[in-house]
């Protein structure tokens, strides 16, 4: 009997849009599937649905500005942000940064990645049903957050930070903070790694769920975790050190598939590395100003402004934008919580840069996001996206 | 250890007549308290303010407690949109369709600086706030504002809900209303 | 790192006669500025020779001066990286308004794919050879490419925000 046979196949895919607003994509990201009943043959993606235009922002405002523009950049993880926009200034203006300072820098940016692993895990969890680890593992991101507030006053976009160092040192309530957060986090994260790693049908749904591999990786311009998770051992903290993460000893973990299991154990160890080295920053805090003497760039202390001469004509030149800037143009990668997060930075001489242009490590790898769900089912297909932590706010920037 | 005299109230009583296995008080009271302790909200959530949503409605600043316990992704499904995040040129229109999808009795709550009046992202491609396409009940500032400020603005929705006239859907100011944004 | 400007000038003036405009070190980086018509044989070479293996793109980008002369105008910035040496370079090429042609690097580095829509969204280039030259960040709708320097940053429709006050 003849039926339709050869025809099947092409007339009976189906289009799926998993559109911008949907529950599970941690962000507004839209696909249009084309799907052979629940296997993915085919996805087109649409970004740009936040496009908020930072690059031509940074163009009209003034360098301490910008740190409010990037903070909104990977906003789970927003003081990394802020220190590699810092850092990248120092770089241009040739600034050495004291050492306390440096070493207060790595605590605050160790501590906004492990915040940001703790969202990456638990909703990897939650996407798979295990609500529990998110409310228990988000008390630790809300202790995050108070010590965040004792440094800087804001939780989630913080704006941490100067040109030239810190604004302020660590009050002794902060210290507190920190040290209970020591205390008390090993025991929760081991409670959750116990309910979620081994757990049998958290690895059915993980394991070779949207793999890559190294070679596709690498083209595809992957950095951080995702990198990692794929074997190499790429990590902008080890290969140009920054704010003297060489005195630290940490290691990187590396996956072997690429795929989601390994990129949530990549990311469950590196909350650990971090873990170890605020410890080792705490140990060895030294003595010291949290701030580099930059009376071009840092606002001397308000006693001084209101009693001195010189202070307030430096104070007066900083907030008007009158201070000179020396022309070139520089590029400083941090390791973010996505991967390397550089900075591409064009000064004329003016108070506000020329160009400035994000690396966005988000932007670039979620290219190959296409390509890792073809061939799998839509449920793998949402896994993926939420394993390879996709924030909307850095891809579209 | 010895015992404290707690005054409880599980709710409040609306006024009314009561008496032995009967309360009695007007329709628009019980309707007013069983829609504001049962918001479905629905969070669009888009950028920053997200997170500090994840965080309202994670357990420290619970936001079930209030009554916002399911939160529906359906439209169709919803009483509260929760327009969470920038809203950029881009997205108008989605954000359109999610609300003329949502059926009447429905609130919209602005949260955030950029949901409000655009933020710090005065561009060429952010809306400079969702009221110039939709109508908005509730404006919450800050950026992003701190779960207490969005619990506060929560309460006041459900103080919105409580009070609404129940036929103000089917009145000729809200039909004027919907008519200025171009919502049939 | 200008060891590294060295071993990579001279490869280049070996393979290619005359090609490299000037070699500068800006900060820690050494940069080339190349002519555009050779540029895509020189990243291809310098991706596949096995001492420069400069096999990871990390970012590139376009950049507008209107200040420059008119041949120099617009220009794009290609960053190379060779993760096992960590040696990292910078290439940039100047181009003319009327002719922002460049073929496309996609089948040397995938990565470039989105990284050339943004830029042709953002500044109008266009890349020969790209499977899909269309706008990613913006509205497909935009009829002006908005990083460009004439362009401001504020909507133009917008009616509320008073520009005397706003000091623009």
């Amino acid at each position: 009997m003849a039926t339709n046979r050869a025809s099947y196949d092409e007339t009976q895919y189906s289009t799926l849009n998993l559109g911008p607003t949907h529950p599970a994509t941690h962000g507004i990201f839209q696909n249009v599937l084309t799907m052979d009943g629940e296997i993915i043959v085919d996805a087109v993606s649409t970004v740009g649905y936040i496009h908020r235009a930072f690059e031509k922002l940074a163009e009209h405002r003034p360098y301490n500005q910008i740190t409010t523009i990037t903070d909104r950049l990977n906003y789970c993880s927003a003081p990394i942000n802020n220190m590699g926009w810092h850092m990248t200034v120092e770089k241009l203006i040739g600034a050495e940064i004291p050492k306390r300072a440096q070493y207060m820098r790595v605590i605050i940016m160790e501590l906004s990645r492990i915040a940001d692993h703790i969202v990456c895990d638990t909703v990897i969890a939650v996407d798979t049903g295990a609500m529990t680890g998110f409310l228990h593992m988000m008390q630790y991101r809300e202790a995050i957050y108070e010590i965040f507030e004792e440094i800087c006053g804001a939780r989630l976009t913080t704006n941490i930070g100067r040109i030239g160092g810190l604004e302020r040192d660590f009050s002794p309530k902060a210290w507190d903070k920190i040290n209970v957060f020591m205390r008390e986090f090993p025991k929760a994260l081991t409670e959750f790694q116990k309910l979620v790693d081994r757990n049998r049908i958290f690895m059915d749904r993980t394991i070779n769920v949207g793999p890559i591999s190294q070679e596709m990786a690498l083209d595809y311009g992957f950095t951080g975790p995702n990198l990692r998770a794929a074997g190499v051992d790429y990590d902008v903290r080890v290969a140009s050190p920054y704010s003297s993460y060489e005195d630290f000893q940490f290691d990187i973990p590396v996956g072997t598939n690429g795929d989601t299991y390994d990129r949530y154990m990549v990311r469950m160890e590196e909350m650990w590395q971090s873990y170890g080295i605020i410890q080792q920053a705490i140990k060895n805090m030294p003595d010291g100003s949290f701030h580099a003497d930059l009376p071009e760039f840092y606002l001397p202390p308000k006693q001084d402004v209101y009693s001195k001469m010189e202070a307030l004509i430096y104070h007066f030149k900083i907030v008007m934008g009158e201070t000179e800037i020396p022309k070139g143009e520089v590029y400083h990668a941090v390791e973010g919580g996505n991967g390397e997060l550089g900075f591409y930075l064009v000064s004329d001489g003016g108070r506000q840069p020329f160009r400035l242009h994000f690396r966005r490590p988000c932007f670039i790898y979620y290219q190959a996001y296409t390509e890792m769900i073809k061939g799998g089912l839509l449920s793998d297909a949402i896994l993926t996206m939420s394993s390879m932590n996709v924030i909307a706010g850095e891809l579209d920037a | 250890m010895s015992s404290i005299a707690i005054d409880i109230h599980p709710t409040y009583k609306p006024e009314g007549l009561e008496g032995q296995g009967f309360f009695a008080t007007s329709l628009d009271k019980v309707v007013g308290l069983a829609r504001k302790n049962s918001l479905w909200p629905l969070p669009f959530a888009t950028s920053c303010c997200g997170i500090e949503f994840m965080a309202t409605m994670a357990s420290h600043y619970d936001l079930a407690r209030f009554g916002s316990e399911r939160l529906s992704f359906s439209p169709r499904q919803a009483d509260l949109l929760m327009v969470m995040g920038t809203i950029s040129k881009k997205m108008g229109p989605v954000l359109r369709q999610v609300y003329e999808q949502m059926a009447e009795p429905k609130w919209v709550l602005s949260m955030g600086a950029c949901a409000s009046s655009g933020g710090i992202f005065d561009t060429y491609s952010v809306l400079q706030g969702i009221d110039r396409i939709i109508p908005v009940d509730v404006y919450i500032p800050g950026c992003p504002p701190r779960p207490e400020q969005v619990l506060e603005g929560i309460l006041k929705i459900q103080q919105l809900a409580e009070s609404e006239e129940r036929r103000r859907r089917e009145s000729p100011e809200y039909k004027a209303l919907l008519a200025k944004y171009g919502i049939e | 790192m200008s060891e590294l400007l060295e071993i990579v000038r001279e490869k280049l003036q070996n393979k290619f006669e005359g090609a490299l405009l000037n070699a500068e070190m800006q900060y820690d980086y050494p940069v080339f500025t190349l002519e555009k018509s050779n540029t895509k044989v020189i990243l291809q070479f310098l991706k596949e020779d096995p001492d420069l293996n400069f096999h990871f793109l990390t970012t590139m980008c376009g950049l507008h001066h209107p200040e420059n002369a008119p041949e120099q105008e617009f220009a794009l910035m290609y960053q190379l990286h060779n993760m096992p040496k960590n040696w990292r370079i910078r290439i940039k090429t100047y181009m003319s308004k009327q002719d922002l042609d460049m073929p496309t690097v996609t089948d040397i580095w995938k990565t470039a794919g989105w990284m050339e829509r943004q830029e042709f969204d953002f500044f109008g280039f266009n890349f020969v050879g790209h499977s899909n030259l269309t706008r990613i960040l913006n509205m497909d709708e935009m009829n002006y490419h908005p990083m460009r320097k004439e362009y401001p940053l504020e909507d133009a429709m917008r009616e509320d925000k008073d520009d005397k006050m706003f000091g623009r």
